[in-house]
């Protein structure tokens, strides 16, 4: 398969959130788990607890040095943020 | 405006209380994401790209200073800094966290302001003509019937759960400022005989399948309205496709069914429920008119404008963009720009809108509007004041000077909030306008309206703008498609696509070469963009964009 994440967003804030590979929820891309095997992923996937993240599903990322990157520009945008205005994920420190 | 009664306040008091009690049991994890969804779009709230976004509907465009203040409020206490004015005159907090939700709701029932019916397969909120109540060519005010609707179709039990969404939109003028003719219903105030009634279409819509709104009744009695109304949805409501969201609209039951079928099922079906109306719904919609009667305008001399007019050519420049036609000659309908070059088009800041209530307060007899162009209006000011309230605008980057002109740009989210969007559209449009700024062709290339959506729901109205962008993911990359020839006036008109689509950085090159196009070819400063289309046709304007001229090197080569 594509290498690919788990995301979502989270139920209190609403913001983009990835899972990581302790099974807790990162709010940057760089912390998240990274899945080659779709029968694991899809596990993971249905054992995410839906009362911390909404809407969870695969993400497909390219891997640099093991670093993953969207690949689809819906989802740099979401772990950036607007393009129009310096807010979101962007101007947060984490 | 309407005052809310004892019983609208207990209303919206109980459903906040409601939906708070909701929102506690969605975070204890007593509902789960697909129980709660449902109940959290029919309060506005909707979760998407970055965050939550809550939906504030403004019954048709009409605010009061108090209110723009609470507005203000919100964006400061729970949001960013500033708040996103819509194309259905409704406004957008982008960035509100869950659990201050109800908190948000409370603040708006204060002054009369709710998120109820924002989103949903219900009856949406009404919109209008922005002028309402002001401009100098209207033959009735659309916004009592807009609130009698409101009313009436709020938590209207039938009505709860129809196939899709349902707009309507109301304008009392014979040029229609408010596109009824792209929505579910459109009325037209209309006189026959000395009295007053209404034109009802019916079928119109943009979306994926952008249809004009087809007359099923010529002229309808007020006291008949609502009935009438009752009549349609329900029809609809029947027969509405629900197997295929996308062929749920009011618009494809029409087509399916045909004009004729569907008017014969509303008259059976309006005569079976008329004899239930029992005039009280008449007893209200005098009550909710008598509140809408005109402020006691004050005579006001015309010299300080003339001055200014004459003086200040900044002034001159905003005056003769921004105004229009007051019934009163003494007084003008001021429409200030939410589309300063290179800003989002239709957002306020916490302090920009804080100064239109203060404005509205001090010049306007305490009235704003907001427009579905993104804009808002003061919609009645003496011209005496004009000049006290341009200065006063200006300091807050609130008096730009370029409304009808190529950069009061419709524009929706687009994919930088939207979770249903398929390219941006608001960088577009900051794009075009600096570029044309730059350019200096704005006012050259005079009245213009230029629409943008960043997906095929087409909030942005792409179809009926003169040019129409339409931002779509194609293979991973964001691609527009063009649209030229359409109009968003009285005879609404969809325009027709182009040809293939343009990448993010080809798509201002592309309009320019079209706007290049116009300048040369228009046969005077006097033929609008518009005209020059209807009069030249697609074809000079495909070419100009799909073959552009050969480079110079090419031609001193032929030359030789």
């Amino acid at each position: 398969m594509t290498p690919s994440l788990i995301t979502a967003n989270a139920l209190l804030e609403g913001d983009v959130i990835y899972l990581t590979a302790q099974g807790s929820w990162a709010r940057t891309i760089a912390d998240a788990e990274v899945f080659t095997d779709e029968a694991v992923a899809e596990e993971r996937l249905f054992s995410v607890n839906p009362s911390e993240a909404v809407g969870a599903y695969l993400m497909p990322v390219s891997l640099t040095d093991g670093a993953p990157a969207p690949l689809h520009f819906r989802e740099a945008f979401r772990a950036t943020g607007p393009s129009n205005r310096f807010h979101g994920k962007q101007s947060e420190a984490f | 405006m309407y005052q809310y009664a004892d019983f609208d306040r207990a209303f919206i008091a109980a459903r906040n209380a409601q939906f708070r009690a909701q929102v506690a049991r969605r975070i204890s994890g007593e509902l789960s994401e697909d129980e709660f969804k449902p109940l959290r779009l029919m309060n506005g709230v909707y979760l998407q790209l970055h965050a939550y976004m809550l939906r504030v509907a403004i019954p048709y465009g009409t605010l009061n200073s108090a209110q723009m203040g609470v507005l203000a409020d919100l964006a400061e206490t729970y949001d960013k800094g500033y708040g996103h004015f819509t194309t259905r005159q409704n406004i957008q907090y982008n960035w509100p966290k869950l659990g201050d939700i109800p908190d948000m709701l409370d603040d708006l029932a204060r002054v009369g302001l709710h998120a109820i019916q924002t989103s949903g397969n219900t009856i949406r909120n009404v919109t209008a003509d922005h002028f309402a109540g002001a401009a100098a060519d209207e033959l009735a005010d659309p916004r009592p019937i807009a609130e009698l609707i409101r009313q009436w179709s709020t938590d209207h039990p039938e009505f709860q759960f129809l196939p899709r969404k349902f707009k309507v939109a109301v304008t009392g003028s014979p040029n229609d400022r408010a596109v009824t003719a792209a929505h579910d219903i459109g009325l037209r105030i209309v006189a026959r005989d000395g009295a007053l009634g209404y034109q009802v279409l019916v079928g119109g819509g943009l979306g994926r399948t952008p249809m004009i709104g087809k007359v099923i009744k010529d002229f309808l009695p007020e006291a008949d309205l609502l009935p009438y109304l009752e009549a349609v949805v329900s029809v609809w409501n029947t027969l509405g496709r629900r197997d295929n969201k996308y062929k749920a609209r009011i618009k494809i039951t029409v087509h399916e069914h045909g004009l004729a079928e569907i008017s014969r099922l509303v008259e059976e079906r309006f005569a079976l429920i008329r004899p239930t109306f029992s005039g009280v719904d008449q007893t209200l919609l005098a009550d909710i008119r008598a509140q809408f009667a005109p402020p006691a305008f004050r005579a006001a001399p015309l010299v300080a404008y003339d001055a200014a007019y004459a003086a200040d050519p900044v002034f001159r420049a905003w005056a003769d963009t921004n105004l229009a036609r007051h019934k009163r000659a003494d007084h003008a309908i001021v429409t200030i720009s939410l589309k300063a070059h290179g800003e989002t088009p239709g957002d306020a800041t916490v302090a920009q809108m804080r100064l239109l209530a203060d404005l509205a307060a001090r010049f306007g007899y305490d009235a704003l509007r907001i427009s579905h162009e993104q804009n808002v209006i003061l919609p009645h000011v003496a011209r005496a004041d004009l000049p006290t309230l341009h200065a006063a605008l200006k300091a807050q980057g609130l008096a730009t000077a370029n409304i009808g002109l190529l950069s009061d740009i419709i524009a929706c989210p687009g994919m930088d909030y939207c979770a249903l969007a398929t390219a941006r559209s608001i960088p577009v449009a900051q794009d075009l306008a600096q570029h044309f700024d730059a350019l200096k062709l704005e006012h050259d290339i005079g009245p213009l309206k230029l629409k943008i959506s960043g997906c095929i729901n087409a909030c942005g109205h792409h179809h009926v703008g003169h040019i129409g962008i339409l931002g779509l993911d194609r293979a991973g990359v964001e691609n527009y498609q063009i649209t030229l020839g359409g109009d968003h006036g009285t005879d609404l008109a969809l325009g027709g696509r182009t040809g293939p689509g343009f990448s993010y950085d080809e798509i201002v090159p592309a309009i320019e070469r079209i706007l290049r196009c116009y300048l040369a070819l228009r046969e005077s400063r006097e033929e609008t963009f518009r005209e020059a289309f209807h009069r030249l046709g697609l074809a000079p304007f495909k070419a100009a964009l799909y073959e552009p001229p050969a480079p110079a090197k090419e031609l001193i080569h032929a030359a030789e």
